[in-house]
């Protein structure tokens, strides 16, 4: 991919691989991507195709016995994995921050929201207690929480949702990071509020902050984010710019989850059967053979079990550099971009 | 909360009376001439020859006015016997729990840092050890090794016999008499604390805000002592107003082993002469102390958990 002249944050071959009991498996299978200043890129799938894990692994945070493994993860051209805890711990907060799907639980009940902030900021930068106040003000302030002197010493409980996700964000803010780890920031919330945070998250990166975005919700993609990277059972299966994904969805994985979607009445009748994409992404301990998806597709043919397709790159065609793991993708471009072969590696 | 502790005095009024025998059997066996006038005359000097409900009434009303009653045994007003022992024993008490709500939390603390590994081994057999050994017996060891064997603590008692101190050398000397009791009594509940402590940091650790402070890359110390301990103190305190009712329980044991001149031994010494007005005295005592204990920590909630208000 040459899309952006210089990535903040590259994953390359990226595994998570879990060992118990003599068992291991991988959450996450050879995971690359990149992501540039001021671009969003979603991370798509339905629960458990391993992107919540692949969020914790860019901050050096999957829980034992879980363990990231492969050849890098870099932020601003530092290699994340393999640092040491005080290396990583001086890198997350203040380089790389993450928001959490939960903002009911991820907020400490006993500390002032002021504290939390506050916390943060002299944790990774030696500055005075006052210094460190009026900065969490002003990030409360940006964030557009309301009466922030008010706010900073209330406790979380005293907050909405909609709130306490604004004040999680401005505690990800608090020491300018380069990339933003958003795991399902909106899940959580009423749809009026979702759109206030997508909209809050889409400001902030002007700045030319990074932003992973991760969710089951192609709503969410459709507005916000610059790119789409869609997984399935830990593995990318498809990953294009958003406004290609939707106008030619290629992998049948995709095309199902936007088929999937709910969608608007139609004049005078009701609103249409929701399509559902049939059976449930496979257990880790139990991966059918070849295309893991190959079970639920509708156009798999034999072939499809037989070895797992191998991710291409589209070149030479008008949809530039989107990748497609899927053997029978030459069937499903349409005639207009006269695709020679299916494979093009 | 008077209510409660009215209604622990009138339930212990009744069941004190249904124990057999009086003040004045017990008396008169130790007189060694039990005729039966001589014990008539002391039922009617103690007010015991009064139909019991009569008695009851009677108590009520003394008990309205903050009168106990008199210790026929001591010959001294209740209340006063009581206030002469209450110090010591809120000495042994406040001492005890203080170094086992410490001493447990602290090894809890390191325990629940260090999971799984040596230094959480070590803790945690020594407080399955203290937990599982009778206080008595800790008590005996504790004076064979410091008192008899090292000669670093006395024996028992609260103050030396050949006294006499002063000012800042009776302190000194009261705080060496409380070491080993102290420490007998607290060892038993440092156990519970350390393994309850333990066992919220754990659980306190597994929660979203933790992760969120990793996330943020706080310092390690910071999340342990900021942000888990802050949250595993709450079942800490919960338990300690459930404890001090059966600390005072364990007090009696302890002040018998080291001559401690507390209310545990009042109460024990008072059970077996029947001296009942004595008795019921010093039960009325702890059951205020219980209370007042008990909305002390309810009032520490609200400190500690800013989600607790007084309104709800």
């Amino acid at each position: 991919m040459t899309q952006s002249p210089q990535p903040v944050l590259e994953v390359e071959d990226l595994s998570i691989r879990f060992q118990e009991r003599g068992r291991s498996l991988l959450a996450v299978r050879n995971l690359s991507f990149q992501v540039a200043r001021g671009e969003t890129l979603a991370i798509v799938g339905e629960s458990g195709c391993g992107k919540s894990i692949t969020a914790l692994a860019l901050l050096g945070l999957v829980p034992p016995p879980g363990r990231a493994e492969g050849k890098a993860i870099r932020l601003e051209g530092r290699n994340l994995l393999g640092l040491g805890p005080e290396a990583l711990r001086d890198v997350r907060g203040r380089r790389i921050a993450m928001v959490f799907q939960e903002p009911m639980t991820t907020l400490n009940p006993v500390l002032t929201i002021g504290e939390q902030i506050v916390e943060t900021i002299r944790d990774h930068e030696t500055v005075s207690r006052r210094e460190a106040r009026d900065r969490a003000l002003t990030l409360l302030e940006r964030v557009h929480i309301p009466d922030p002197v008010r706010r900073f010493g209330e406790h979380p409980h005293r907050l909405s949702g909609g709130m306490r996700q604004r004040v999680v964000i401005a505690m990800a803010l608090a020491c300018n990071p380069v990339v933003l780890v958003a795991d399902e920031p909106t899940t959580a919330l009423d749809v009026t509020i979702q759109a206030q945070i997508l909209d809050l998250i889409d400001e902030l990166k002007q700045g030319g902050m990074g932003v992973v975005l991760i969710t089951h919700d192609l709503g969410v993609v459709a507005g916000h984010a610059e790119r789409v990277l869609v997984m399935y059972a830990g593995r990318k299966v498809e990953e294009r710019a958003a406004a290609d994904l939707f106008a030619t969805p290629l992998h049948p994985y995709t095309r199902g989850l936007i088929a999937a979607r709910p969608r608007r009445r139609v004049d005078g009748g009701g609103r249409p059967r929701l399509v559902e994409i049939p059976g449930t992404v496979p257990s880790l301990a139990a991966m059918p053979p070849g295309c893991a998806f190959a079970p639920r597709c509708a156009s798999a043919t034999e072939d499809c079990t037989a070895a797992e397709p191998p991710l291409t790159v589209l070149k030479n065609t008008s949809l530039e550099d989107g990748q497609v793991a899927c053997l029978r993708v030459g069937d499903f471009l349409a005639p207009s971009h006269s695709l020679p072969h299916a494979r093009l590696a | 909360m008077a209510l409660v502790v009215l209604g622990i005095a009138v339930v212990n009024f009744f069941l004190l009376h249904l124990a057999p025998g009086d003040a004045a059997q017990v008396l008169a066996g130790e007189a060694g001439s039990a005729t039966p006038e001589y014990m008539a005359a002391l039922r009617r000097q103690f007010g015991l020859d009064q139909p019991l409900p009569l008695q009851f009434l009677q108590y009520l009303g003394n008990l309205l006015t903050f009168n106990l009653g008199f210790s026929f045994r001591h010959g001294l007003p209740v209340l006063e016997l009581i206030g002469q022992r209450l110090p010591a024993t809120l000495l042994l008490m406040t001492a005890s729990i203080g170094f086992a709500v410490l001493a447990g939390s602290a090894l809890g603390v390191v325990a629940a840092r260090n999971a799984g590994r040596l230094a959480d081994t070590l803790i945690s057999t020594l407080a399955l050890l203290f937990y599982a050994t009778p206080v008595f017996w800790i008590g005996l060891v504790l004076v064979v090794v410091f008192s008899v064997g090292l000669d670093w603590l006395p024996v028992g008692g609260m103050t030396s016999v050949e006294a006499g101190y002063g000012g800042w050398d009776h302190v000194k000397d009261v705080a060496r008499h409380l070491v080993l009791p102290a420490a007998t009594l607290g060892l038993f509940y440092l156990a519970i604390y350390t393994r309850l402590m333990r066992a919220a940091m754990l659980e306190v650790t597994t929660q979203d805000f933790v992760r969120t402070a990793v996330a943020k890359g706080l310092k390690p110390r910071r999340i342990a002592l900021r942000h888990v301990l802050r949250n595993a103190l709450l079942p800490v305190v919960t338990m300690l107003g459930v404890q001090v009712g059966s600390i005072l329980g364990g007090a009696v044991l302890v002040e018998t082993i080291f001559a401690w001149p507390g209310l545990g031994r009042l109460a024990f010494e008072a059970l077996f002469q029947r001296d009942l007005n004595l008795l019921l005295g010093i039960l009325l005592c702890s059951s205020a102390v219980v209370v007042v204990v008990n909305l002390a920590v309810d009032l520490l909630y609200t400190v500690l958990d800013p989600r607790i208000d007084f309104a709800r």
